[in-house]
């Protein structure tokens, strides 16, 4: 296939960037998106340019690390897909692809498609954990966990953190990463002593963080490439409403 | 083969802090006779763990739980994102839950086998002891497992055991595990006890007065190199399969942490321990930049098979008659079948491949069919078992696999070598401790699948925090500064090397030379060895090597995010290693566990030992890039686990 890409290019944090042109000729069918973007690095370096910069690491879907805006649509077309695990049989010949970082405030820009996700990781240490200390364990059978109930929890905790729904968000919000969270830790038993202090204090860093507040949008679970349902965020909501009317 | 060109023989190496007597005993004695730190002294200690997988996730989470202060290093740029999240099919305990004969003594008894007899007993010993805790550290923190109906947690069986021991959270065990440890960490970071430094990557150790003491870093985002200090250093940087460029691993894995150890003292065990895991999904084009695993626990259910005639291996698989296939894993290892261990059923793969039966592009692959289990359980319980790899699976290859048999090929997968380390997870350096992937302990010439998320989280819940107090009793230890001589020599080799890729400005990218070195390495060190193939492979490193500090071209500066800087000093690690791996690989003239040599095996093509002559790790020390590696023998002795011929038949 004979593609041309349009890829944001911004050289460091506080440089401009603007979107540049690039011809990619004889891309296989079977390449993934990512591979397109390292069969056209290589040709950049060779010509003395810089290569595009951008986050992957397992390549699979699973580490969360990778992170564009194709077409306008966080980790592409194709739904449930990281960008990692889009393929270019999605695309067709000819076609003109726009390829963009996340974009929301708490997300700054490092270079090119390369964003600052280190917010995510304060709204986990705000309390995003149970707290358990190596070696205090019981059996782990002392607890029977309904499987229902074991089930949701995992689906939750399914989320990669890759913050797709914050890209996608037009206030930027990271509601749905924070509900999932919530999720996985208030569905199982082991959750529940700090299941109202986990709900308070985990939307406080989030605000901390500069995110904005969530309207319903829905934008978030469209993109989000684990599935992670909208009813989440109500969940949160009514835990966080029954842990401020008890304090 | 004894010294030659390619290294010389030195003196043997021994695990001192391994305690004899009987095996049972063995940790409980070891933990006793350790020294503690007492808790108000531990403020005053710092350690330094590179890494935030499993294995260094879970040691930072609970040295800082214990008082310690800690620093935390990662490359990716959050501590969450480390390749363990990739595992998928789940963590082995000797819980007997399902009350199926399991015990401590079987788990161990099954790793020392499955290692075809190249580990340590004490060690594997330990390591099955502790398997139980693990799991109930992970679900008091919440990871979501598998349960049945009634609330208990579910198990499954892996390749290479007959009992179910294997806990699992759908395909995403590695995952959850990790979530657990990277939450434990984030606490930690949260109340100030661990200094989180992700996006920085350690390019070299730094040793003062004979023992480890910090390590030098650069800021993958600003460029910045520093100097980090410490009164220990635990490395937990994962494994090196990225030597053979195509492989299961996170595009970043590397050998950087570990050789810059290797190069300062470290010895570094049995490198060509390599395993190729049998269920990957085949390469489609030159385009290729990494492999996909297809969990290992597809083959409880699914039917390996290829045509019995080469002339049908064009055909669809669909119009191939049932008389026709050959269920090769069935027909050659009736009681196992399709669950023999990995290095077998790689290279029965391997076999039909070679005799031309293979499917698929370039006749490199197998077909693993689910149509039986289709038949038997229903498509829902299939779909509940396996959903997210069928559906992975078909996002890659554009086919359904509910309604064509997967293709798969082996893979490279994981390492079992790695830095030699003792009893107590130190290495041959003072005070620099080796945990997870990164270390050779506990596996020998095979891992069995699900071993190595409990070996990484056994280590760093486990086993390192209360062997490191023993080292850190006699801390906190002197001062180190900036201006120290080995501190500033450390430093410079950092900055000389990357002002050395930068000023190269050669004519190939990076990646081409990866991808020249993978393909030598799968060729000749691959799934068979033989002296012919490794002698040429070690000629055609060498000059690899130096066409790569001739000709490389890494684009940019130092000061910036530079990626193909960050891979320029990879790759020239990984080209070291990949001699090194090679020069291992002809020094044992056996073939045991994942290193078969072509000139060892029976007569109807099974891996032979040579006790004989073969029965230790191989720890070798580093003499220089151009030098010969010095051979150092640690003997392994079985008192429980006799070795025997394996078979899986
Ligand atoms: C696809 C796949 C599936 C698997 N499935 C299973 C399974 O089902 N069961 C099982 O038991 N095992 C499985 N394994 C093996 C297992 O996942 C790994 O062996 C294990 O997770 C390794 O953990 P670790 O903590 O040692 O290293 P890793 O998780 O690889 O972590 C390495 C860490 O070191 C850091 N690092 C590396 N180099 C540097 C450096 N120079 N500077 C700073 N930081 C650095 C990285 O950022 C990372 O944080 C699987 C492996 C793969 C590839
Ligand atoms: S909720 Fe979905 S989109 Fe948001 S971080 Fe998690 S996986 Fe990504
Ligand atoms: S690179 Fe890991 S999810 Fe895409």
């Amino acid at each position: 296939m004979d593609i041309k890409v349009r890829v944001w290019r911004q050289p460091g944090p506080s440089a401009a960037g603007k979107m540049v042109t690039y011809d990619v000729k004889g891309i296989s069918p079977d390449a993934s998106f990512l591979e397109m973007i390292d069969v056209l690095n290589e040709t950049l370096i060779l010509d003395g340019d810089d290569p595009i910069a951008f986050d992957h690491d397992c390549r699979e879907g699973i580490c969360g690390m990778c992170s564009m805006v194709v077409n306008g649509v966080a980790h592409g077309p194709e739904k449930a897909t990281t960008v990692c695990q889009l393929h270019m049989r999605k695309f067709s010949d000819g076609d003109v692809i726009d390829v963009e970082p996340w974009r929301a405030a708490a997300f700054p820009v490092i270079k090119d498609l390369v964003v600052d996700r280190s917010a995510f990781d304060q709204i986990i240490q705000a309390g995003g954990y149970i707290t358990a200390p190596t070696g205090t364990a019981p059996d782990a059978h002392a607890t029977p966990v309904p499987k229902k109930d074991a089930d949701a929890a995992f689906e939750a905790a399914t989320c990669i953190g890759c913050g797709a729904c914050v890209a996608a968000c037009p206030n930027g919000s990271s509601m749905l990463f924070t509900a999932a969270k919530i999720a996985h830790l208030g569905l199982m038993p082991q959750g529940q002593p700090e299941r109202d202090s986990r709900v308070i204090d985990m939307l406080q860093a989030q605000d901390d963080a500069g995110f904005g507040g969530c309207t319903n949008a829905g934008e978030c679970t469209t993109v989000c490439p684990k599935g992670i349902p909208l009813s989440l965020i109500g969940r949160l909501n009514s835990d966080y409403r029954k842990a401020i009317s008890k304090n | 083969m004894s010294a030659n060109d390619f290294w010389a023989d030195g003196e043997p190496v021994f695990d001192k802090a391994a305690p004899d007597g009987p095996v049972e005993t063995r940790w409980e004695r070891r933990k006793f006779a350790a020294k503690l730190v007492n808790p108000a002294n531990r403020r005053k200690l710092t350690v330094i763990v590179v890494g935030t997988g499993l294995a260094g996730g879970s040691a930072a989470a609970t040295l800082a739980e214990a008082g310690y202060r800690v620093k935390s290093y990662c490359y990716q740029d959050s501590p969450r994102r480390a390749h363990s999240i990739a595992a998928q099919g789940g963590i082995n305990a000797a819980k007997n839950y399902r009350n199926d004969g399991d015990s401590v003594y079987r788990l161990f008894y099954d790793t020392v086998k499955g290692g075809d007899f190249r580990a340590r007993e004490s060690n594997v010993y330990r390591l099955a002891q502790v398997s139980v805790n693990i799991i109930d550290q992970c679900v008091a923190q919440g990871v979501p497992f598998a349960r049945e109906y009634g609330g208990l947690l579910d198990n499954r069986s892996f390749g290479g055991t007959q009992v179910s021991r294997t806990f699992y959270a759908r395909g995403q065990t590695g995952q959850q595990l990790l979530l657990g440890a990277y939450q434990a960490l984030e606490r930690q970071i949260g109340l100030g006890n661990v200094e989180m430094n992700a996006r920085h990557e350690m390019l070299e150790l730094i040793i003062v007065d004979g023992k480890a003491r910090g390590i030098v870093v650069r800021d993958m985002v600003t460029g910045e190199i520093t100097t980090e200090f410490a009164d220990a250093v635990v490395l937990a940087s994962g494994g090196y399969g990225n030597v053979f460029f195509l492989s299961t691993n996170a595009k970043g894995c590397n050998v950087t942490a570990a050789w810059r150890a290797h190069r300062k003292g470290a010895l570094f065990a049995n490198p060509c321990y390599t395993q190729i895991h049998p269920t990957c999904i085949p390469e489609s084009g030159s385009h290729q930049s990494k492999l996909t695993l297809m969990s290992e626990s597809l083959r409880n259910d699914g039917r390996v098979w290829v045509p019995k005639n080469a002339a049908d291996c064009q055909k669809p698989a669909g119009e191939i008659a049932e008389a026709d296939r050959d269920y090769y894993l069935e027909r050659i290892y009736p009681s196992f079948g399709n669950l023999v261990p990995r290095d077998i059923a790689s290279r029965a793969a391997k076999n039909v491949c070679d005799e031309g039966r293979g499917v698929g592009p370039g006749g490199l692959g197998v077909y693993l069919d689910f149509a039986d289990a289709i038949n038997r359980l229903g498509r829902k319980a299939v779909e509940a078992k396996y959903g997210n790899l069928f559906e992975m699976y078909e996002r890659i290859t554009g086919e359904d696999p509910y309604a064509t048999p997967m293709r798969i090929y082996p893979a490279v997968h994981y390492t079992m070598g790695g830095l030699w380390v003792d009893y107590d997870l130190q290495s041959t350096v003072p005070g620099l401790f080796v945990i997870g992937e990164a270390n050779f302990s506990d596996h020998g010439a095979n891992r069995l699948g699900a071993s190595a998320l409990m070996q990484g989280l056994a280590d760093g819940y486990f086993v390192l925090p209360n062997t490191i107090s023993n080292y850190l009793a006699a801390g906190p230890f002197p001062k180190v500064t900036e201006a120290d001589a080995p501190v500033v020599e450390a430093r410079k080799l950092v900055e000389d090397r990357i002002e050395k890729f930068l000023s190269i400005d050669g004519d190939r990218t990076v990646d081409s030379f990866h991808r020249e070195l993978g393909q030598i390495m799968w060729e000749y060190c691959g799934m068979e060895r033989t002296e012919e193939g490794l002698t040429k492979a070690i000629g055609l490193i060498r000059a690899l090597k130096e066409e790569f500090w001739t000709r490389v071209k890494v684009p940019g500066k130092g000061e910036e995010l530079n990626q193909n800087l960050e891979k320029a000093g990879r790759v020239a690690d990984f080209i070291e290693l990949g001699e090194l791996m090679c020069i291992d690989a002809l020094h044992r003239r056996e073939s045991c566990g994942g290193h078969f040599r072509g000139e060892s095996q029976t007569p109807d093509g099974e891996a032979l030992r040579h006790d004989d002559e073969f029965s230790y790790a191989a720890a070798w020390e580093y003499f220089g890039a151009d030098g010969r590696p010095v051979l150092h023998k640690e003997d392994l002795n079985f008192e429980y686990v006799h070795p025997s011929t394996r078979s899986y038949k």
